[in-house]
């Protein structure tokens, strides 16, 4: 209980203090602030578990014929082959030490060292901001696609795909492959089978030549997919811009005295809390869209 | 501003000392540490292990622990959650618990019959 209490509450809580939940107090000795930012977080949590959620769904329903994200995501910045997820890993490092950088701000505002605490939120605004970038080229690799895309047939859903060896990554010529129907269903799958020769040429005649991915077609198989990719990340990319703008409104703060004048950091940990959210559902969308 | 009495800044930890602070930097470097091998893990599993079929359900219950770890370090530490009361965490993690396990579970089940019935669904009930 040390700290900025404020002058005029503090007695009427220790008259109560036999009854926590009798008025007057505070049971979760926590303040008004912290307990909302709080509660908004877990409506959140909500949002984001609904969609990872619909997102299992339709994976699960269409399980054999969904694109492995390890296909998907092998660029890296600067290097011209490829090398799976390292991007997407490298990135989830950056989102995590700045959730230490923060984590570092906040306690350096429970010693007042206004100094410290604007040094560590400068290298969090600065680690979320290279997030939202990689976030942006990781967009923009996937909504341009490969050099020799793939080909959305008449259905204008299914794509045929060039087979490509998943560990060298050549291309193997003249070799495509299909969604295969289960027999007597036509939603459901059973994986992929291969078309080559006459068959897909008579396939490619009345198809279309597309490179990448966008929310009505998607070059590495299922739209559905991309529709999540776009729409889970971009949610996610969403709130981290917005926590960039909301630690940058409160290091302005910081910079400015303010704190200094109202005795506590406590703004600068609610900022962290938003921020260390950033980061718990980032854990959550790497192991599912990118991991499994 | 003027300080109004109706509201209470009540915090467990507003400040704290050097020393302490010194002991919650270690904390958190640990944490970072933790955070960053379980990661590395994590890809280079897959990088390994992704397209063989008969590691697959291994990979997979293996990622999502993993991922429930590295969650709860950030909400407990990081978020400061584990330092809140007992009463507290509850509050904040009960109701998420309860509903999400629901849509999960309800989730899952009804995938596998979206869209008609799976063939071979008659197998999978013994009849």
């Amino acid at each position: 209980m040390s700290g900025h209490v404020s002058q005029t509450a503090a007695p009427s809580h220790s008259d109560h203090s036999a009854s926590p939940w009798g008025g007057g107090t505070s049971p979760y000795k926590v303040s008004y602030g912290k307990m909302m930012m709080w509660f908004f977080l877990i409506s959140d949590a909500f949002t984001f578990s609904g969609l990872l959620t619909a997102y299992g769904f339709m994976r699960h329903k269409y399980e054999d014929i969904w694109p492995t994200a390890g296909d998907v995501f092998t660029h890296f910045p600067f290097y011209d082959g490829h090398i799976e997820l390292a991007y997407v890993a490298l990135m989830t490092f950056i989102l995590i030490a700045s959730s230490v950088t923060m984590v570092l701000a906040v306690e350096a505002g429970h010693r007042m060292k206004k100094k410290s605490v604007q040094f560590w939120m400068v290298l969090t605004i600065l680690g979320g901001a290279i997030f939202v970038g990689s976030q942006a080229w990781e967009w923009y690799h996937f909504i341009h696609g490969t050099e020799h895309g793939a080909y959305l047939l008449e259905d204008g859903v299914t794509v045929m795909r060039h087979k490509i060896d998943p560990q060298t990554h050549v291309l193997e010529e003249g070799t495509f492959l299909v969604p295969e129907n289960r027999e007597g269903s036509l939603t459901e799958f059973s994986g992929f089978k291969e078309v080559s020769g006459n068959e897909a040429a008579v396939m490619k005649s009345t198809a279309t030549h597309i490179h990448g991915a966008n929310l009505s077609h998607n070059e590495y198989g299922i739209p559905l997919f991309a529709d999540f990719f776009f729409f889970i990340t971009g949610f996610h990319g969403f709130h981290v811009f917005s926590g960039v703008c909301i630690n940058f409104i409160i290091f302005l703060m910081v910079v400015e005295g303010k704190f200094e004048k109202t005795g506590h950091y406590e703004m600068v940990e609610k900022s962290g809390l938003y921020w260390h959210f950033v980061d718990l559902v980032w854990v959550f969308v790497f192991t599912f869209f990118y991991l499994l | 501003m003027d300080a109004r009495d109706d509201i209470y800044e009540y915090s467990l930890d507003t400040h704290h000392s050097e020393e302490a602070g010194k002991k919650m930097r270690k904390k958190f470097m640990m944490v970072l540490a933790l955070l960053s091998a379980v990661t590395i893990i994590e890809v280079g599993m897959g990088m390994i292990w992704s397209r063989d079929e008969s590691m697959k359900d291994i990979l997979k219950y293996t990622f999502i622990i993993l991922t429930l770890v590295k969650a709860g370090y950030i909400t407990m530490i990081f978020m400061h959650l584990g330092d809140e009361k007992k009463s507290f965490q509850w509050t904040v993690l009960a109701p998420y618990f309860v509903l999400i396990g629901y849509l999960i579970f309800i989730c899952l089940v009804e995938a596998t019959y979206a869209g008609g019935t799976r063939p071979g669904i008659e197998n999978y009930f013994g009849f």
